[in-house]
């Protein structure tokens, strides 16, 4: 019997290796997974490449193995918040790399992973400081740039409701990068509020088949934590 | 004659909010920027409908809800809790982005530090060596929708026209801008250059072209009658 419900984050993560490249889903707060992010920071992986769309809210979450020494870089979107310092702070100290990637861009790119695409041309970013030395093209009167898939190791997203095929529902704009992160990881570990029997989600409303998603862990809250300011 | 900056009547945050609420049809798909454009949902008439989309992955956004019935799972690209409308749907952020860069957003409301009399925007990084860069959406914003309007206050603090030649600060995006809504006018930007829609009462246009020191045509409609 296929069961994907593992009966712990522990256990979900055990086989995280030092400099993996770990996506960790979330936009701000809403999708963070909370309990996975704990879980790795107790199972001690480091030298990890982060992908995310921020880089941590407050001490909690993200910022929390930010803090704990286990990121050498992180690729975002929008590191910058009023609650990021722990961010702030190691990067101004050298601590940290960084490279910010438009957030459409940061999605296409995960997804281009999942979905086996070479590369793609992307018109946004085009003629600015972000399209770094990247090939360029002009293609039907419009201009774009060249942009390469980003893989993951191991992806961390929450979920709604889970199965123990895999299969995933989310929650509101909770579900942000969670659909693509899954596809775009070679593991995708889903924190889950609630899991049930085969069957009971409707085959026509599951966002993420199973075949993106290898482990699931049930977590006790039902939502997020409060949102963050920007 | 000359006008002064004391004297002008300038529009308020709201006011220029409004402003830019009379320009989005029945039936438009829109994305309202962080901070002021964000004002422009207040001003949309209750029997308008207008899809707001929030790129974090909800089309058919709301207004705030009610103090207490804050969802954290449910909010918009400033992170701050939202509300979906009967009809809303959500999507993840590739979609999302899909929805901005294949084109399908009739408009685009964004902030800016400078426009260029080419339609360049600046409006992500101030290029200062101190400041953490942090884009967010705003490259795929500038260059997804059919029209980009930036709504922004025509000078800096200091004086200085946020309307160019050519943008100093970092560009977002080159020749994206549509329409610039300031406190002092509406100004289209063309292929044979910047067209004055409105003015506030009181300045004339080539006293408007003599702050923003760029070359300004009068593109006002004649009045009713005339």
């Amino acid at each position: 019997m296929i069961d994907k419900i593992k009966a712990s984050a522990a256990e979900a993560l055990s086989d995280v290796k030092d400099g993996a490249t770990v996506m960790i889903g979330g936009f701000g707060t809403a999708g963070m997974p909370f309990t996975l992010i704990d879980a790795l920071i107790a199972q001690g992986a480091k030298h990890l490449t982060v992908v995310a769309n921020n880089a941590g809210n407050g001490d909690t979450g993200l910022a929390a193995l930010l803090k704990a020494g286990r990121v050498r870089k992180i690729l975002c979107s929008f590191p910058r918040q009023t609650d990021s310092w722990v961010f702030d702070e190691l990067y101004r100290a050298g601590k940290i790399e960084l490279e910010v990637v438009p957030q459409g861009n940061l999605a296409e790119r995960i997804r281009a992973a999942g979905a086996g695409i070479g590369a793609f041309y992307s018109p946004t970013g085009y003629g600015t400081l972000l399209a770094g030395n990247r090939e360029t093209r002009r293609i039907n009167g419009r201009d774009y740039v060249l942009e390469s898939p980003i893989q993951g190791d191991v992806a961390l997203i929450r979920a709604h409701k889970g199965d123990r095929w895999g299969n995933l529902v989310y929650r509101k704009t909770a579900r942000n990068f969670g659909p693509v992160m899954a596809m775009g990881a070679r593991t995708t570990i889903a924190e889950v509020s609630e899991v049930v029997a085969l069957g009971v989600l409707d085959p026509e409303a599951i966002i993420t088949p199973g075949i993106f998603v290898q482990r699931i862990v049930k977590v006790a809250d039902a939502t997020g934590q409060q949102p963050s300011q920007e | 004659m000359s006008a002064t900056l004391a004297n002008l009547k300038k529009l308020s945050r709201n006011e220029m909010a409004k402003r830019v609420a009379r320009d989005i049809p029945e039936g438009a798909y829109v994305n309202l920027g962080i901070g002021l454009p964000t004002l422009v949902a207040n001003f949309l008439p209750e029997d308008r409908e207008v899809f707001l989309h929030t790129e974090n992955g909800l089309l058919g956004m709301g207004p705030a809800p009610k103090q207490g019935e804050e969802d954290p799972d449910l909010i918009n690209a400033g992170k701050q809790p939202v509300t979906a409308l009967p009809g809303a749907a959500y999507f993840h952020h590739a979609d999302s982005f899909a929805m901005m860069r294949g084109g399908h957003l009739d408009i685009c409301v964004l902030g800016a530090f400078q426009v260029s009399v080419t339609g360049d925007l600046a409006n992500w990084h101030t290029g200062e060596p101190s400041a953490i860069p942090a884009v967010g959406g705003a490259m795929d914003l500038a260059i997804g929708a059919k029209r980009t309007f930036v709504v922004m206050e025509h000078l800096t603090k200091a004086g200085e026209s946020k309307i160019v030649p050519t943008c100093t600060y970092p560009l977002t995006a080159k020749a994206c801008v549509a329409r610039i809504y300031t406190d002092l006018a509406v100004i289209d930007v063309t292929p044979g250059g910047l067209l004055v829609r409105d003015i506030v009462p009181g300045l004339s246009v080539s006293e408007l072209a003599g702050l923003t020191k760029v070359a300004l045509a009068d593109g006002r409609e004649p009045p009713a009658g005339a």
